[in-house]
């Protein structure tokens, strides 16, 4: 490969507790994500996905390993020029706005942080990029509706002109009719602003429309990486993988009874 | 279709607000046999207030009307307060959403699913122990022995929701209403517990409301499929037949998806026409 990759994670270990009680939420996880690329996340809960998400935009500052992102090596102490480059929308947009702040003050506030000028129109432009208009500003989170709330978090993450942007679960806690809109805004600013995406779901719908590879994650470890075209035509080796893409078409009884007889050590989740 | 274990005609569920009453469920009607009922409908379109109804839980605010709610022939709107208890759990039993809500954060789990076999069958201490450790087995938790001393706090939201159904189902009710009972699971992890529940519908008899905001999902398990758009079901077909869905509603919703087997550009934005309210 010639260019050199937007995000880097090298041998990435995340652990928490100490002694007996201590588990490693992220063990050895090494990808690669090449500009302007969307890359995707999938496991079920407690897999460690959103972990290397916290561990990448510096929410959490305890790991081992390597993360480059954009040719810059992370410390755990970084630039706010860093910061910028990396911005985060969170998964339930009911606990990630403040909810006393206006949407002015939400928006206001990265912009604060980063010293930028011209505050006014970057609002402004905020919001028309998002799709909200103008008339939102002075709004409470608790006027808004869920999607609504969705984009203010989109908003406030656009405002910096970031490089990259994490995605966690950005669409879980909305309705279906409701997710294809915030989809639809997502592919938008992406396709507009060359964004690279880092997008983390349970759900391998959201996942196969928004990105071109995914990576699927069970306990803290990636299984494989594949192009999504490989994903739609089936061909995964791995038990596990073939497991998540069966069930997330819906239920069949069958399926059951041919999981057991396939593999049956991977019987009894935890 | 086996003769009917409840029927619901014109149920109307109405809250006081500032102008006046609003409707949350507006004239529903439908049965239950031995079957799979998926209610799907997006937040807000009265699918569960329409769950809560049944059993006579909707808040206490909320004013439920209805033609008539019988289970076996039996009113249980006009069935007084300690008749409900004995029906309650025991003949309709109901799954929550939320097992951080609905488990009692001081007292063990195993417990917990115990006390829901004790009640409705006093005395034997022991045996209820049994039947708890043996219907945490049947959920799929590995270690049943020990999960059962644990408290809901020490138990992963996945789980915690396994312990709500195992509570739910030893009592053995006829009737379960189940109100996003997989939400909280992995795709794997649900489709394990939903064939406990399939074999219960197909082996003992039970009669199935499966309240979900999956249509892939309830189009894949359910038998019949309701259609719930502002308090009123707009469309009713057989789960097969999801996929030629005629009303727009929900054809906007299939739209909608994103799905893996058929990838578009664009996902189609679903844009909703007054004319449903009232149609």
């Amino acid at each position: 490969m010639s260019a050199t990759p937007e995000i880097a994670v090298r041998n990435l270990r995340v652990s928490f507790g100490a002694g007996e009680a201590r588990v490693a939420a992220v063990d050895d996880v090494s990808f690669e994500v090449m500009p302007g690329e969307s890359h995707g996340l999938v496991g079920e809960s407690g897999c460690g996905k959103s972990t290397i998400l916290r561990a990448i935009c510096g929410l959490n500052a305890r790991w081992d390993g390597a993360i480059f992102v954009a040719g810059e090596k992370l410390a755990p102490r970084r630039s706010l020029a860093l910061h910028r480059k990396v911005q985060m929308v969170f998964q339930d947009p009911y606990a990630s706005l403040h909810p006393r702040h206006t949407v002015d003050t939400i928006l206001h506030e990265p912009l604060a942080i980063h010293r930028l000028g011209d505050v006014n129109r970057r609002i402004n432009d905020a919001l028309d990029q998002v799709g909200l208009g103008r008339a939102f500003r002075f709004r409470f989170p608790h006027q808004l509706s869920g999607g609504q709330r969705q984009r203010v978090a989109i908003a406030r993450a656009i405002i910096l002109e970031p490089r990259i942007l994490l995605l966690d679960e950005p669409t879980s806690a909305l309705d279906v009719s409701i997710q294809a809109e915030v989809l639809n805004l997502l592919a938008d600013l992406r396709r507009e602003r060359g964004l690279t995406c880092l997008l983390v779901s349970h759900d391998l719908g959201v996942v196969a429309h928004m990105c071109e590879r995914v990576g699927v994650m069970r306990s803290g470890r990636l299984l494989k990486e594949t192009r999504v075209d490989a994903l739609r035509a089936g061909a995964v080796a791995h038990e596990y993988t073939r497991r998540f893409i069966e069930a997330s078409a819906g239920y069949d009884r069958a399926m059951v009874h041919a999981w057991a007889a396939r593999d049956p050590q991977m019987e009894n989740p935890t | 279709m086996s003769d009917p274990i409840l029927a619901v005609e014109n149920l109307t569920v109405r809250f006081p607000g500032p102008h006046g009453p609003v409707a949350a469920v507006r004239g529903v009607s439908f049965t239950l046999g031995r079957e799979r009922v998926g209610i799907v409908g997006e937040s807000g379109s009265g699918k569960s207030m329409t769950g809560r109804s049944i059993l006579r839980i909707a808040p206490r605010t909320a004013e439920v009307r209805a033609t008539r709610i019988a289970f076996h022939g039996e009113d249980l709107l006009a069935a007084s307060e300690k008749r409900m208890r004995a029906i309650r759990g025991r003949r309709i039993s109901m799954i929550l959403q939320d097992p951080r809500f609905s488990l009692n954060p001081v007292m063990r789990v195993g417990d917990q699913v115990a006390e829901s076999f004790r009640v409705h069958h006093p005395g034997r201490r022991a045996q209820a122990r049994d039947r708890a450790l043996d219907m945490l087995s049947q959920v799929r938790i590995r270690e049943p022995k020990r999960v059962y001393d644990l408290y809901p706090h020490e138990v992963s939201g996945g789980m915690g929701q396994r312990i709500m159904i195992a509570m739910m189902l030893v009592p053995e009710p006829e009737v379960l209403i189940a109100d996003e009972p997989t939400s909280a699971l992995d795709v794997t992890v649900r489709t394990q517990v939903l064939a406990i529940l399939d074999d219960l519908v197909t082996q003992r008899g039970l009669g199935l409301v499966f309240v979900s905001h999956d249509l892939n999902l309830v189009a894949t398990f359910c038998d019949r499929v309701l259609v719930m758009y502002a308090g009123r079901i707009v469309e009713e077909c057989r789960a097969a037949d999801l996929a030629r869905a005629a009303h727009p509603y929900t054809r906007g919703l299939l739209a909608a998806m994103p799905r893996l087997d058929a990838p578009r550009e664009r996902l189609a934005v679903l844009q909703r026409d007054p004319a449903w309210l009232t149609a």
